[in-house]
């Protein structure tokens, strides 16, 4: 892993919630043009923790309750962000965004490139992602892919407290629109029981992870399996309990999606032959799919095999029986590896 | 004027949404102990309970039949009681059993009742276009059919409903747009979204009515829906009608409040609806064991939903894979026609 390469021993160990506060409180007292605008970020904290605590260091001004009118908001971010300023924007569930699509898709995400370059929108959209527990189609997706198709946003997806702080240090500090996406089931909030892994040892100076830069979390020899988000603990869970079988999972967190690390995963499948990719995205015209895709171009002879694992095409159900069914789980991780070797 | 016999029915919704939602926490709560886990228990996920809202549900689907449309928000179970969707199979829904509304599918935010034309949504203000379509469908087909939107105070700055709004105005849509105005958006409290105190003040915008009843009185809503169904019945247009109901409970279970004054809580409490509807059915000539018993046999009705709702059985794993269409993927044909397309160079 990444963070055992640092010289020095941290021992402090964070949520990954309390990381991520923890480099957007940095960031607003370095900066005073850095402010966070959101539904229930001010008195509540953030429905996820994502601004725990800062009401009370930056106040309403910097830390801006919100209406509940995402295309408004959302778009004076990407205008506040084109005079300047370095707005952190949240969209409390990323379903949300569809009441605000063209701010996002059509501004945010292009005027960059429309402007031949000459305007730049240093913005980060902060969005909670994800399933596991049962809020059904309109508050359990992640649209990883959905984000990462579009031209011109950037796409990060944490796994842990040590990359959410890494990463979200370099979003803030990036001069273009960066879509940070963060598991709600991976933030250690009270109610919603994270597993173990997310919580990691966090140095308290600041730092950046480039984005780009996929983390081999597990080294393995017979299978590459490549994930993200809350998908990493499922898949080194998954390692774990194929070593015991005497199968060698390496497990790469590709940790953003654009741009995509293809290089540390193309020399893992190089190594392994065998590709597993996991996903909570719908399988069609996504993550999975572009992995493979980016893979064959690279070295189609590296492949052994190929599989996947995907939310099958169906908006996700709300009984836990159904749910569990469609969002992949350890079991489904270990079965797509027994089937490459 | 409201019968005596309108006063009863309206009394036996509000008191059956009231028991329903008291019940529904019970339930949720159940297996969530000791350490509050949300994806444990009989009942996972979110949900939304209604205690408090029940006036505007009973006040203003009073004046409904099975053909009008109502569409709710994430808060939904008061409504649609009021508009008389079958409380076993949404109990079921609820539970996420095989034999609820959406077979499990749905949940309590996701609730359809094509029978009796209600359906809600989990996007604030997202019920708004839907409802204005049911008024266009009316509208087009020459019925008196009628459409109700209802949504909360915090969703009146969200553009799906501004735009129906004008929407509905600029076709004289069969529309009622019912904001339920409980104070509270989650966390955010009006007066920190809006600089409008009244949101039925949006309506001037559109030309068309709107009213506000700003106090919790099932009859004052009743009144006020009369006036605004019978004109859109009448094809006289849609109305905005913003209602002050209040919440009893948190904005979902779970959430600690920790924003909230306890005094707000407590004033809250002390509108009850319910209180107030009883005093109304007494003075109208209704004793206190009549009303004992209404209030029995809604309580007996709730219960009797849930024992249905527990007994029935999960869905098979197999179903999330069925219902995301209902033709089949090549659409009514699975063969094309074989024309002999003149021109081309071919
Ligand atoms: C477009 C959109 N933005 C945000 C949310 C999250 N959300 C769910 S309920 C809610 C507050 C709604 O307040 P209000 O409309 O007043 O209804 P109430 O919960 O008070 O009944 C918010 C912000 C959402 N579901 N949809
Ligand atoms: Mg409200």
């Amino acid at each position: 892993m990444a963070q055992k390469e640092h010289s020095k021993v941290i021992e402090r160990e964070l949520t990954m919630s309390r990381a991520m506060v923890e480099a957007i409180a940095h960031e607003m007292r370095e900066n005073e043009e850095v402010f966070y605008m959101g539904e229930d970020v001010a008195d509540y904290g953030g429905i996820f923790d994502s601004t725990q605590g800062l009401l009370d260091e930056f106040g309403y001004d910097r830390i801006m309750d919100v209406p509940i009118s995402e295309t408004a908001y959302l778009g004076a971010a990407v205008g506040a962000a084109q005079e300047g300023m370095r707005p952190i924007a949240e969209l409390m569930f990323v379903d949300f965004f569809g009441v605000a699509m063209d701010q996002i898709y059509n501004q945010m995400a292009k005027n960059t490139y429309m402007s031949g370059g000459n305007v730049s929108v240093p913005l980060v959209l902060t969005a909670a992602v994800g399933g596991t527990y049962n809020d059904a189609a309109q508050h359990s997706q992640t649209l990883y892919g959905t984000f990462a198709h579009v031209p011109g946003l950037k796409v990060v997806v944490p796994s842990t407290a040590y990359d959410a702080k890494g990463l979200m240090h370099n979003a803030i500090r990036d001069d273009d629109p960066v879509m940070y996406m963060f598991h709600k089931r991976l933030m250690g909030i009270g109610w919603l029981p994270a597993p173990d892994g997310p919580k990691t040892p966090v140095p308290e100076e600041d730092y950046t992870i480039p984005f780009g830069s996929a983390d081999v979390k597990r080294e393995g020899d017979d299978v590459t399996i490549v994930t993200l988000g809350l998908h990493v603990h499922r898949a080194l869970e998954a390692a774990e309990s194929l070593a015991d079988d005497g199968v060698s999972a390496e497990v790469v967190d590709l940790r953003s999606l654009v741009p995509l690390d293809t290089d540390t995963v193309v020399e893992s499948v190089e190594k392994t032959g065998n590709l597993v990719v996991v996903d909570e995205d719908y399988r069609s015209f996504g993550v999975t799919g572009e992995i493979v895709a980016s893979v064959a171009e690279e070295n189609l002879g590296a492949l052994d095999s190929v599989e996947r694992l995907a939310v099958p095409d169906v908006p996700i159900p709300y009984s836990r029986p159904l749910e569990n069914e469609v969002v992949p789980d350890v079991a489904d991780i270990e079965a797509a590896v027994e089937r490459t070797q | 004027m409201v019968s005596v016999n309108e006063l009863r029915e309206m009394y036996v919704d509000m008191v059956t949404a009231r028991h329903y939602e008291e019940r529904l926490q019970e339930e949720y709560l159940e297996g969530k102990q000791p350490a509050f886990d949300i994806s444990a228990g009989p009942i996972p996920g979110e949900l939304h309970l209604a205690a408090g809202h029940e006036a505007s549900a009973a006040g203003v689907c009073q004046h409904l039949r099975d053909d009008d449309t109502v569409t709710a928000p994430h808060r939904p179970h008061h409504v649609a009681i009021a508009k008389g969707v079958d409380l076993e199979r949404m109990t079921a829904e609820i539970f996420g059993r095989e034999t609820g509304l959406g077979k499990g599918k749905g949940g309590h935010m996701h609730l359809f009742d094509p029978d009796v034309g209600f359906a809600c949504s989990g996007i604030i203000a997202e019920g708004c276009p839907p409802a204005a379509g049911a008024g266009l469908a009316a509208k087009k087909r020459n019925t008196d059919s009628v459409a109700v939107a209802y949504l909360g105070e915090g969703a009146i700055d969200q553009g799906a409903f501004l735009e129906s709004l004008n929407f509905a105005a600029v076709h004289d849509l069969p529309v009622v747009f019912v904001v339920e105005d409980n104070d509270w958006a989650i966390s955010m409290p009006k007066g920190r979204v809006t600089d409008v105190e009244n949101g039925a003040q949006r309506a001037g915008g559109f030309d068309m009515p709107g009213v506000r009843v700003d106090h919790d009185d099932a009859v004052a809503i009743y009144d006020a829906a009369k006036e605004a169904i019978g004109r859109a019945r009448d094809r006289n247009g849609p109305t905005l009608m913003e209602v002050q109901v209040h919440r009893r409970m948190g904005h979902f279970m779970g959430d600690p409040e920790s924003y909230r004054p306890e005094e707000d809580q407590e004033a809250a409490a002390e509108r009850d609806s319910i209180a107030r509807l009883e005093a109304d059915l007494q003075s109208h000539g209704v004793d206190e064991e009549s009303i004992e018993e209404l209030r029995d046999d809604a309580h007996e009705r709730v219960e009797d939903a849930i024992a249905f709702a527990k007994d029935q059985p999960e869905p098979d794993p197999s179903a999330a894979h069925e219902d995301v269409f209902v033709n089949p993927p090549s659409g009514v044909t699975d063969t094309e026609p074989e024309y002999d397309l003149a021109g081309g160079d071919d």
